[in-house]
């Protein structure tokens, strides 16, 4: 325990550093791409087509893999060039020093020395990154060079990258000026990009054309052909390929794709993807060893015969083939182990764009220093840090991923990131040794999981057991958990920041307060009152009606809204009933989402088997499962389809609705809006919609409500409040928590009124603007 | 091909800040001396009674290729909707060509521009198909943001000119 608690110190500890440190250039680069890509995704109309081709493209050659591999090996031999697969990096990186050593001696020495260095130039390369290559080489007496500016900055400075696209993005131009000032003392010091960029081109452009050896990386490689496609902005990627007589070409074994042809969506995507440009500067598409002459910089004979008529056409051959050695390295490191592995195959999908970082709001404060492992970093960074580098690296910043799922949308070939991040946190809970206190919480606790899970997550993933708990015992559970004693204990044994607010139970529950109201009969007698006009959600989801236009309701008391933020619950009955709908309000079981986020999937596939089982007569008898909290949704949309068999999850999914969308709906089929509570035609309100709610697509219908009910909602461009869940509540995570809520509240501070559509959304922004902010629904429900 | 497909790859152009000259086969010699700056470097034209001014070097040094402030080659083919040129590496030096020089000068005949990005897919994998093995598709200028703002000229041209032949 005191272990624990000292790691969440260190962690905390660290991400302030980076937050004060590295934060501020993190935050303007990635949100600008992420801002970029969402900008050129929109405007893309063949975009879903192309993330589902590619997607297939990808689970096709992951499934052919050992195939492809036999097909890469014969093509690249018959073009003349060898074909070495490396088991790991060790292997990997004693091929490639020998490819060099060998390339340099054959080389003549030059004349004022006696013997030159084996020296290499590269262009960006993540793979070489996870081998270490550069440390390999440099031991074995080579000089390396990187040629991408930014790998460049940071092999000057010594760091890591901190972007997968980006290495160099945490640094700001000044950092950069005053690295390279320092290291190269210029007569006069640098000071703007442009005479940054031009020192650079002329140093790297001298390295480049001393080099024995050209090493890139592959964004892919073509099966069939032989083809290594690089993309890059600089130009740098094209020098290092075709300068120097030898090219060593460095790839994971996911990199290759079957044939030409299925480059064209990963040409479309990855630039749009990545930077929100519609391409790259340079897509090359190269089959080495290739024709094009190699430069010697030390001959004076012409590069490339004369030919004196001047109508001589570049493919007319009229010499014989240059001397060219090509070397193509693919890279199994755990790679082959993923691709039998259900829950990590995906993660062999990724093209590494970069796009999941830049989505992601805790990357966009911390960057790929925090939110990363040994080498990748960003969402999809668990994956593959989990695949290559093992469990242990991928566990250490595993618990900044909230789930939140804006990623989901971003990733090119649709992986579903979150999940792999709660697969690998399941399967670090399980691998942890059982502590001394498990007993303590195992009488407690529902749950489905083994001994040695940290506590705080059990504590979290059991919230709905607390807040029964709490909710029975209020308000002296809210008195006990507001003093200082049992703050500084929670704090200790389950590292609730004290400097957060906790939630303040309410002694009479939704489902208590809507019985104590006379039930569903009650309902069924306001709904059929005059002035309710009925509506149809499912005609206007364009469903089929199943049971005709008269629907009734299944209200979820979601944890929050039945143990906590009780009004918002009775504002949306008071809603239905208004527009016509009767209400049943059931005691139902928790969704799962709570365990989910904490990694705990067996208690979560328990939940959602329990909850469908409590629902499936009132959906089988038509009724509508209508959701206020919109990560409850969500699980059903999304997680479900992992939990529960095909038709189940089909059945909930189609039949289940967030509340605005539900009344939406409703208003848009007949139901009567001026029976709510309407604004004063374009009254302006700042709306700050859910993560994963947008995920859904689900902001739109409550802009839409809100719009038709005589409001100008304006809504928020961050993607995520920070709170998600539990993570604001973290000792480790509070300050994260709270450098990114307030970009929303910078955001949303101007605005007379503010609206959210998640609770912890909501008791962010609360706290950070210290007024309240209601659901939607409060707004626009009819008074009592 | 189209009016509408040579206007297209015109705006893409403009937006990638590349310059352009539309010309008939008769006046290229023109057009193609005024869009040099010397010294030149070039790769010799694969288009009927169209040919480099004699002052490029189509067989330089080493040397003449770090001295020269322009290449000059011919593209296989161009896609409008990005404003991208396809670059062939051959024997005859596109590739270091096209990229060593401050500037770059595309040739490209007006038949050899298709619309998008899937035209010119079905163009590389026929020339794949027959026998072509290296190609660069290549849009706008060399480009970096990794010395703390956009910058272009990094390792490849800083400046691209396009010139078309509309009647080839």
């Amino acid at each position: 325990m005191a272990d624990r608690t000292d790691d969440r110190s260190q962690t905390a500890a660290r991400l302030r550093h980076l937050l004060s440190t590295e934060g501020e250039a993190i935050y303007a680069n990635a949100s600008t791409l992420n801002n970029r890509r969402a900008a050129t995704y929109a405007a893309t109309d063949t975009l879903e087509d192309r993330r589902a081709t590619a997607r297939a493209i990808k689970e096709d050659a992951i499934e052919r893999l050992p195939e492809l591999l036999e097909t890469v090996r014969e093509a690249v031999e018959s073009n003349g060039g060898t074909v070495y697969l490396a088991d790991d990096a060790a292997d990997a990186n004693r091929y490639v020093a020998d490819v060099v050593v060998d390339s340099a001696a054959r080389e003549p020495a030059d004349d004022d020395t006696a013997v030159d260095a084996p020296s290499v130039v590269k262009s960006k390369s993540m793979t070489t990154e996870e081998i270490d290559l550069n440390d390999a080489l440099e031991r074995e007496g080579i000089t390396v060079t990187e040629t991408d500016l930014g790998e460049w900055v940071l092999q000057i400075a010594d760091e890591s990258p901190s972007h997968i696209v980006g290495p160099a993005m945490h640094l700001s131009r000044k950092e950069i000026a005053d690295l390279l000032t320092e290291a190269f003392d210029p007569d006069e010091r640098f000071e703007t990009p442009e005479a940054l960029t031009r020192f650079a081109r002329d140093h790297l452009g001298e390295r480049i054309r001393e080099a024995d050896v050209g090493i890139t990386g592959a964004n892919f490689v073509v099966a069939e052909t032989g083809t290594i496609a690089l993309v890059t902005n600089e130009g740098n990627a094209r020098k290092c390929a075709v300068t120097p007589d030898t090219h060593v070409a460095i790839a994971g074994v996911e990199k290759l794709v079957p044939s030409i042809s299925d480059l064209e969506p990963f040409v479309d995507l990855i630039a749009k993807s990545a930077t929100g440009q519609s391409i790259a500067q340079y897509v090359t598409m190269l089959t080495p060893p290739t024709d094009s002459p190699t430069i010697d910089f030390d001959a004076d004979e012409p590069i490339v015969p004369d030919s004196s008529d001047g109508k001589e056409t570049g493919s007319a051959r009229a010499t014989g083939t240059t001397d060219r050695d090509f070397h193509l390295v693919l890279l199994d490191n755990g790679r082959m182990a993923m691709r039998e592995d259900d829950q990590l195959r995906e993660t062999l999908y990724c093209i590494r764009c970069g796009a999941c970082s830049n989505s992601c709001v805790n990357f966009q404060s911390v960057g790929g220093h925090g939110f990363g492992g040994e080498t990748y970093s960003g969402g999809i960074a668990t994956g593959w840090e989990a695949g290559v580098h093992g469990q242990e690296s991928a566990a250490e910043f595993n618990d900044l991923c909230t789930g939140c799922s804006r990623c989901v949308e971003a990733c090119p070939v649709e992986i579903d990131i979150p999940w792999i991040n709660t697969v690998v946190r399941d399967r670090h809970n399980r691998g942890a040794d059982p502590a001394a206190a498990d007993f303590l919480v195992d009488g407690l606790t529902p749950d489905a999981e083994t001994g040695g899970l940290d506590l705080g997550k059990r504590f979290f993933g059991n919230v709905g057991t607390v807040a029964r708990l709490a909710s029975a015992t209020a308000p002296v559970s809210n008195w006990l958990v507001g003093s200082t004693p049992v703050r500084a204990m929670l704090e200790q044994a389950l590292g609730i920041d004290r400097r957060r607010d906790l939630p303040t139970f309410q002694r009479e529950t939704l489902v208590d307060w809507f019985e104590t109201r006379g039930g569903f009969a009650a309902s069924k007698t306001r709904a059929s009152e005059p002035g309710a006009r009925h509506g149809d959600p499912k005609e206007s989801k364009q469903r089929a009606a199943a049971g005709g236009p008269d629907r009734e309701a299944i209200l979820y008391p979601d944890v929050y809204t039945n143990f906590v933020d009780v009004d918002r619950g009775k504002a949306a009955v008071r809603t239905l009933e208004a527009l016509g709908v009767p209400v049943r309000v059931p005691d139902l079981p928790e969704s799962g989402r709570a365990p989910l986020s904490q990694g705990m999937v067996s208690t979560a596939d328990r939940q959602a088997s329990r909850l469908y089982a409590a629902v499936v007569e009132d959906l089988d008898a038509g009724r509508d499962l209508v959701v206020i909290e919109p990560s409850d949704l969500a699980a059903f949309h999304r997680e479900y389809e992992r939990l529960l068999p095909e038709a189940s999850y089909e059945t909930l999914a189609e039949n289940s609705y967030e509340i605005c969308e539900y009344v939406y709906g409703l208003v848009e089929t007949g139901a009567d809006a001026a029976v709510l509570q309407t604004g004063a035609g374009n009254e302006p309100i700042a709306y700050h919609s859910h993560c994963q709610q947008r995920t859904l697509g689900l902001e739109a219908p409550t802009t839409a409500l809100l719009e038709r009910c005589g409001y100008d909602p304006q809504t928020t461009s961050a993607e995520c409040c920070g709170m998600a869940g539990s993570f604001g509540y973290k000792r480790e995570f509070y300050e994260v928590s709270v450098d990114v809520g307030e970009r929303v509240a910078d955001e949303v501070g101007s605005a007379e009124t503010v609206v959210a559509s998640g609770t912890s959304c909501g008791d962010q922004l609360e706290t950070l603007l210290e007024r309240p902010v209601p659901h939607p629904i409060e707004l626009l429900a009819p008074d009592d | 091909m189209t009016l509408d497909t040579v206007s297209r790859f015109e705006r893409a152009l403009e937006a990638l800040e590349v310059s352009f000259t539309l010309t008939l086969a008769s006046d290229a010699s023109e057009a193609i001396e005024a869009a040099l700056e010397p010294p030149v470097v070039g790769v010799p034209l694969p288009f009927d009674d169209v040919s480099l001014p004699a002052t490029v070097e189509t067989a330089p040094t080493s040397a003449d290729l770090v001295g020269a402030q322009t290449g000059i080659t011919p593209v296989r083919f161009a896609i409008a909707a990005s404003g991208t040129v396809a670059i062939e590496s051959t024997t005859a030096g596109e590739e270091p060509f096209s990229l060593y020089p401050e500037r770059h000068v595309a040739v490209v005949a007006e038949s050899d521009v298709v619309p998008d990005l899937g035209a010119g897919f079905d163009r590389l994998e026929r020339a794949f198909a027959a026998g072509d093995d290296s190609v660069v598709f290549a849009t706008g200028r060399s480009a970096t943001a990794d010395m703390g703002g956009l910058v272009h000229g990094v390792h490849g041209p800083g400046e691209v000119h396009v010139v078309l032949l509309e009647d080839r």
